[in-house]
């Protein structure tokens, strides 16, 4: 379980992190989304003691994170892939890590195996590896000390489609297994296939959190016509409000039901109507965050 | 009444694990031994950090080879080959000690070294076991190479003379410890590997330059001087045996270029946030 009270971490006059409050509860994944330079990652490494809070607490299964007397044992951390020895192989890499915590050369090889790293890789040095391969020592990484929790930093990031949907596969049994999960990402798609509940930050501070399901609902219809013209006359005329369109279709703010008996009574033919779930999100993440990566681009 | 639901609720509610977390963990914290050997581990898992262990042991072959052809018989002797090696190598003992704490900074491991220790002052305190006793092993190879050399001079020509003292042992091991924490010291307080490199080599020569050339600085610098107060651990006649006052002086020059750094680079290092 990981729980965030109130964090803030303020850089001079810059303030990167604006209390920030959400829990993890065991059995879950919770995707922690935001822009770039949203303050994901420095939320992430108050959690584990890397930063000090300015105010605010953070605890993993109930204890300040550098009061845990064998840390690798129950969290599995991966903040920054690229954060290796490029002179190490990976196999190396993980040995160090092995050594530390107390857990035996065998678990180093099922790790191995574990993330599809084979033995050739393992013998390699860091250096020739791909951003996908350190991804992937990285995450065996944070599974050899067989945590009960998983913090990783856009794990996705350098993965292949293969990769990312093997990665899904991990931590959805990972958190079946009873494991807390916590990832970042400023990409939707990759957290909302796996995630079981949402923290959306954006301008460091948390501005929607809940169960993808309650994030999901009230989302709206996404509706596509031939004639797109012909549609939007229609809606207007039933008094529904349209949010906003992408590539033709149109976002309405009403029930798919409400949609298709507009657009019947107008005569317009529908080439598509469905509940907006995903385009819904990626709507509120759109507008949420729109805003603050815009200033973070400025400043 | 009241025993009774606690035995109930004893049995029905077993406490989380997670309450035992702190006090009970099934998986103690790692010890300095365990810390140590993993640190040791690192000074030679890499092409850098194992080519310059090589080199370390390499520099006294050298200096004994050298010995053999250029020196006179009768200086071809066991103490001479031991003490002629203890300069270049603690040229490169506080290089090595210096890696040891930079590289984690400029690869950027901390992150998972301070992961998996946040206790940050007992990796460094392994840091610190580590580099003694890699300097402790650079004393037995010179040791090794030393007699090998005092062998051959023995077979081909008049030298070959064992006479040392046990000071003279005393002396390098102090000596190099000294150069590797010296290096550690440097690495934590500085973080930057080109900066504690030039820094550790150019200050002390900066420092013996100035004492030698300036008349009022002479009193301070047999305090100071590394360069003086070291040289009697490791150069003939009697390597190693000190008396008082140059234990003192050897002890203050200590204190202020390798404690002082070590030191202000703990502080800084247990501080520092990590990225």
């Amino acid at each position: 379980m990981i729980s965030v009270e109130h964090l803030t971490k303020r850089y001079g006059r810059h303030t990167a992190v604006n209390d920030v409050s959400f829990r993890c509860e065991p059995g879950t994944v919770t995707g922690f989304l935001g822009p770039n330079g949203a303050g994901k990652s420095t939320t992430m490494r108050m959690i584990c003691g890397f930063t000090p809070p300015t105010a605010g607490t953070a605890t993993v299964e109930s204890v300040d994170y550098r009061r845990l007397p064998n840390p690798g044992r129950r969290v599995g951390l991966l903040l920054d892939a690229g954060a290796q020895h490029p002179g190490r192989t990976g196999r190396e890499t993980l040995t160090i890590s092995a050594h530390t915590i107390g857990v035996s050369r065998r678990r180093v090889d099922e790790c191995l195996d574990q993330v599809g790293l084979n033995a050739v890789a393992a013998r390699r040095r860091v250096r020739a590896y791909s951003l996908g391969m350190r991804q992937r020592l990285g995450l065996a990484q944070a599974l050899l000390g067989d945590p009960r929790v998983l913090i990783l930093d856009e794990p996705a990031n350098g993965l292949d489609p293969e990769g990312i949907f093997w990665m899904r596969g991990l931590l959805r049994d990972f958190a079946d297994r009873g494991g807390t999960v916590l990832l970042s990402s400023h990409l939707l798609r990759e957290v909302e296939a796996v995630a079981d509940r949402l923290v959306v930050i954006g301008g460091g501070r948390v501005v929607a959190q809940g169960s993808k399901d309650e994030l999901l609902a009230g989302a709206g219809a996404l509706v596509r016509a031939r004639d797109p013209e012909a549609l939007r006359g229609a809606l207007d005329r039933a008094g529904l409000p349209v949010r906003s369109s992408t590539d033709g279709g149109l976002l309405v703010e009403a029930d798919p039901g409400a949609v298709g008996q507009a657009a019947a009574d107008s005569g317009v033919a529908l080439l598509e109507l469905r509940p907006a779930e995903s385009a819904g999100l990626e709507q509120i993440f759109l507008t949420l965050t729109a805003n603050d990566s815009v200033r973070e681009a400025v400043r | 009444m009241t025993t009774d639901t606690t035995a109930r609720l004893d049995t029905r509610a077993p406490r989380p694990a997670a309450d035992l977390a702190p006090e009970t963990d099934a998986y103690g914290r790692p010890t300095l031994l365990r810390l140590t050997l993993v640190e040791l581990r690192k000074l030679a898992d890499t092409r850098a950090g194992y080519w310059l262990l090589i080199t370390i042991g390499l520099v006294s072959a050298i200096i004994v080879a050298v010995l053999l052809f250029t020196a006179p018989d009768p200086d071809q002797r066991f103490e001479n080959f031991f003490a002629l090696s203890q300069l270049p190598v603690g040229i490169l003992l506080p290089i090595l000690g210096i890696l040891l704490v930079t590289s984690e900074f400029s690869q950027r491991t901390v992150l998972t070294t301070f992961a998996l220790v946040p206790q940050r002052h007992r990796v460094i305190v392994a840091k610190l076991g580590a580099g003694a006793v890699a300097a402790l092993l650079s004393v037995l190879a010179s040791m090794a190479t030393a007699a090998l050399g005092t062998v051959i001079a023995g077979l081909a020509g008049d030298g070959g003379s064992w006479s040392t003292g046990v000071s003279a042992f005393v002396g390098a091991a102090v000596f190099q410890v000294v150069n590797v924490l010296l290096g550690i010291a440097f690495g934590l307080l500085l973080q930057s590997t080109p900066l504690a490199i030039v820094l550790s080599l150019v200050l002390p020569i900066v420092w013996s330059t100035l004492g030698g050339m300036i008349e009022r600085l002479r009193g301070a610098a047999e305090w100071l001087d590394t360069g003086l107060t070291t040289a009697a651990l490791v150069e003939p006649p009697n390597p190693g045996d000190l008396d008082g006052g140059q234990w003192a002086r050897l002890g203050v020059s200590v204190a202020v270029w390798v404690l002082v750094p070590l030191v202000a680079g703990l502080i800084r290092t247990v501080r520092r946030e990590v990225s």
